[in-house]
């Protein structure tokens, strides 16, 4: 048997029955790795003997008959934003290409705490500053489905791991869409949830009040099943909401009828491959024919959402990244004379050219003169666009879009010009922005390259989007 | 409008980002394309929206003023570039020499 090829549900279910251990399935995954890696290049760090360990560690409580957690023994990636102590998290930059954290994240040491075993960490745009994880400062990543194309970004490295089977699941964090554009663009699932609802404690800042942590899985049940292991209140997160965690288990219910289902015209605009729409059309028509009630809505302000979403996040990308000064870690220039020269060097010698784009652009509309007209506006313009979610979720439970307008482009396609680059994340920057989850997950096919399909929920609403997730998973 | 390069020189000191004379030129164009593009924002009327900063109801999310225990001196300085004793070092501030 395969084992790399299972998911996170069906490994548990053997392992617990005993008809296979950890370690012959963290060798799988690991003999997979180095099989396949060399092209895919989805890892930046594999972390081979920590992972036998573990997974030895987990196979000395099965043999002595505990209870293990549906993680335990697992394979799992996590991104390289994400610090695991110990473990170098470098952010794909050059300014960290050294950096081993004295701690963990959150959300690394709930995995651990759950006995998942950590294989590695997954290749992204430097600083999850892209949509196709050709900025990492080290290498790009391949799609699994085509190795000439992106794996989409910033969290390529995690969605092609779960498509290429090098891992069982992945973490991603997601800005703008930097875990659903990859798992469109790879044909997994992808969940980005509410703002607060997964703790950012020790995933490395971008844009602070956008970022969120999301799982990257083979299917919506181990979504599911991540989802209830890295969910919850943090103390160490004051951005954190004090909410209880259900089983998001509960929601593997394939019934969405009643479901109102809101169809945003302004996600079907020009520009959209018609493949792409044609595919989501199809799923839309499945949850028709599984009893859902759908009806077409407006949003008026998206299309404002993609200029004032690249004001807001280089704004907040570019105080974040002020943090990186070659004194306390990470790269520090040898060729300085004083303290200011040290800082000038020490950056552009450290940073690729899309972070120094975002500083540039963010301190640009932030600073003296401009922050009213650009930095002020694009807030004010963030409150219209939740507002269109907001009234959006009085008439219906969830909203149905693209994932993206085209299926995975070419590598080297759009990295001449920015703007076209920024353009991939039309459909996913304004969940947010909004603060709401938003799942992508696999609903078609153009020419062999997967089309993915986005569900947008109410604040904390991850449940529903499971359950619609769930339905169409099953129906397919 | 396509930017100076003095506003491009002046933004890259603020953001201490030392940049080459080919990354000023390039980021003459390419900044004046995307900020030409956040003038779409313009069209809205906004004088009577409030900006949001954070989607969360939380309001001064505070913990309790007690101390607990914190990273090891050795575990702080352990990815210094450069330490001497317990200290991070730095390049110096001033061009002269003081204390000689």
């Amino acid at each position: 048997m395969e084992l790399y090829k299972l998911t996170v549900h069906e490994a548990h279910e053997l392992l617990t029955k005993k008809q296979i251990t950890s370690v012959e399935l963290t060798r799988s995954v690991l003999e997979r790795i180095a099989q396949v890696d060399p092209t895919i290049r989805a890892y930046i760090t594999v972390t081979p003997d920590l992972a036998l360990e573990q997974a030895q560690r987990v196979d000395e409580k099965l043999a002595k008959g505990e209870r293990v957690s549906p993680l335990a023994g697992i394979p799992i990636a996590v991104k390289d934003n994400i610090c695991t102590k110990g473990v170098r998290t470098t952010c794909a930059s050059r300014i960290l290409e050294n950096f081993v954290p004295p701690y963990d994240a959150t959300v690394a040491r709930q995995l651990r705490a759950l006995d998942a075993v950590i294989v590695g960490k997954t290749n992204l745009d430097e600083f999850a500053m892209g949509s196709s994880t050709e900025n990492s400062a080290f290498f790009p990543t391949r799609n699994p489905r085509d190795v000439e194309r992106v794996p989409g970004g910033s969290s390529g490295g995690s969605a092609a791991a779960v498509a290429a089977d090098i891992a069982i699941a992945a973490l991603g964090s997601d800005t703008g869409g930097s875990v659903r554009l990859p798992a469109s663009f790879c044909g997994v699932v992808g969940l980005k949830p509410t703002y607060g609802r997964v703790s950012r404690y020790g995933l490395v800042a971008f844009a602070s009040s956008l970022d969120q942590i999301g799982p990257l899985t083979k299917d919506i049940a181990d979504c599911a099943l991540v989802m209830n292991g890295i969910a919850g209140y943090d103390r160490m997160d004051s951005t954190s909401l004090p909410e209880p965690v259900p089983d998001y288990t509960k929601a593997l219910v394939p019934d969405v009828r009643g479901l109102r289902v809101g169809v945003p015209r302004e996600y079907f605009v020009a520009g959209i491959e018609p493949g792409v729409e044609k595919a989501v059309r199809g799923a839309i028509d499945r949850l028709v024919a599984l009893g859902a009630q759908v009806g077409e809505t407006s949003m008026p302000h998206t299309k404002y959402a993609l200029a004032a979403y690249y004001i807001i996040a280089p704004a907040e990308a570019s105080t974040n990244l002020a943090r990186y000064d070659g004194i306390k870690y990470g790269f520090s220039t040898r060729d300085a004379t004083d303290m200011l020269d040290g800082y000038f060097k020490t950056r552009q010698q450290g940073f690729g050219p899309e972070v120094k784009r975002r500083i540039m652009l963010g301190t640009y509309a932030l600073s003296a003169g401009y922050y009213d007209a650009y930095y002020l506006k694009a807030e004010k313009v963030r409150t219209l666009i939740k507002h269109d979610f907001d009234e959006a979720f009085q008439k219906f439970d969830v909203l149905v879009a693209p994932t993206a307008p085209t299926v995975a482009f070419k590598i080297g396609e759009r990295m001449a010009n920015p703007m076209a680059m920024y353009l991939t994340d039309i459909f996913t920057l304004t969940a947010n922005p909004a603060g709401v989850p938003a799942l992508a997950l696999p609903c078609g096919q153009v020419e062999g390259l997967p089309v993915g399909l986005q569900i947008f929920g109410k604040p904390l609403g991850e449940e529903t989007l499971l359950r619609v997730g769930y339905a169409l998973e099953q129906a397919h | 409008m396509r930017l100076s390069r003095e506003e491009v020189e002046h933004v890259a000191l603020l953001a201490r980002l030392g940049l080459t004379e080919d990354e000023k030129e390039m980021f003459r164009d390419q900044l004046s394309d995307i900020l030409e593009n956040a003038g779409v924002l313009g069209e809205l009327d906004t004088a009577a929206i409030p900006p949001t900063a954070q989607v969360l109801p939380l309001r001064n999310a505070m913990r309790a003023d007690a101390a607990e225990p914190s990273m090891s001196v050795e575990d702080v300085l352990a990815n210094a570039p450069r330490r001497e004793d317990d200290y991070f070092r730095i390049l110096p501030v001033f061009e002269e020499e003081y204390d000689k």
